[in-house]
């Protein structure tokens, strides 16, 4: 339960999430077109979600909520760190408010261009 | 050009990456804080859910700000979406505008789908304190809820007035049992003021379901606003 393909199962989760990061990354840089550069923001956001949700993992720990499988005296021992989850939480209403508003400002060049590639939006270059 | 320096800056971040990866140890026991949180929300504040205990109680404020920060959202989405485009944002428009009809699944799915998907979210928002959910994530449910009826029927018109006195209303409450805990119990959002009742009972955990449930009702208004002004 705690091992997949002989590495931690916490290890296994920082990896995917740092990887995440770096296709997000990579998307950001690389890409023209404003749609896919705000996807990439996304998977960078879930890829630091995903870290955070791995550094609270406690070896051989559950979720920490109190029923018959993690009696009260057990808490303390069996649950993984409740904080970076509560944190988390809070990091995908706000990553959700801040996609909501580059979809916005994306409609709103695309009226102004007719197009949504970034290179057409020259104004703040150098 | 600009995908040789792309790749040159990304190769650097996963060098990092890649150090901290194997660098980094499972921890073997929670941290302090942890360790006084996953004794204090069960005793103190009679959650089962220790993590709505601290997004409810210890870490209210925090809450609240969130809210008010998807309320801004829902404003300047509204306000990026509707200004300067004249006519265009008129229900009349859009339904008049020739438009593929949803497939067949999509609106077959969603009758039977909906009432399941807002039943469920409701259960997530009131059961918060006591398995996995919240206002948060059950707000989202009923929003996801909101997502297929309008991919269903696109001709279905959202009552944005409603939507807006209902969230404000929820929003108003919550502040109003914030500040009933600065008069009745240790401060700002504190859930003491109501009874902490028996441990994993539905009325139970003082003021955490409630405010979990209107959490959950502005949390489901707001983004069903947000969403209803990307389709127009």
């Amino acid at each position: 339960m705690e091992r997949a393909m002989g590495l931690p199962i916490s290890h296994l989760l920082l990896v995917t999430g740092l990887v995440l990061v770096l296709i997000g990354m990579w998307g950001v840089l690389v890409h023209r077109n404003i749609l896919r550069i705000i996807i990439g923001f996304s998977l960078f956001g879930t890829g630091t979600h995903i870290v955070l949700v791995a550094t609270g993992y406690v070896t051989g720990g559950t979720a920490p909520i109190i029923d018959r499988a993690l009696p009260v005296g057990e808490a303390g021992a069996r649950a993984v760190d409740p904080v970076p989850s509560a944190l988390v939480v809070t990091a995908i209403v706000i990553g959700f408010s801040v996609t909501a508003i580059m979809l916005s400002y994306a409609i709103r060049l695309y009226e102004a261009r007719k197009t949504l590639s970034i290179d057409a939006f020259t104004e703040s270059k150098w | 050009m600009t995908r040789v320096w792309a790749a040159i800056v990304v190769f650097l971040f996963g060098a990092v990456f890649a150090g901290l990866a194997v660098g980094y140890s499972e921890r073997t026991a929670p941290s302090e804080l942890a360790m006084r949180y996953l004794e204090q929300v069960p005793a103190d504040l009679g959650a089962a859910n220790v993590v709505t205990g601290i997004l409810i109680t210890y870490r209210g404020f925090d809450t609240l700000g969130e809210v008010a920060v998807l309320f801004m959202v829902a404003a300047s989405v509204g306000m990026l979406l509707s200004g300067g485009r004249g006519g265009s944002t008129s229900p009349a428009a859009v339904t008049a505008r020739p438009a593929r009809p949803p497939s067949e699944l999509v609106v077959n799915g969603a009758q039977v789908v909906l009432p399941i998907a807002f039943l469920f979210g409701a259960y997530v928002i009131v059961n918060g304190h006591l398995s996995a959910g919240g206002g948060f994530q059950g707000g989202a449910v009923v929003a996801s809820g909101v997502v297929l009826l309008v991919l269903g029927r696109p001709s279905v018109v959202l009552d944005h007035g409603f939507l807006s006195v209902t969230e404000s209303l929820a929003g108003v409450l919550y502040v109003t049992l914030g500040i009933l805990g600065l008069f009745f119990a240790g401060g700002f959002l504190d859930s003491h003021i109501l009874p902490r009742g028996t441990f994993g009972a539905f009325v139970s955990a003082g003021a955490i379901p409630l405010i979990s449930a209107l959490l959950g009702i502005k949390v489901a208004a707001e983004l069903s606003v947000i969403i209803d002004r990307f389709r127009n």
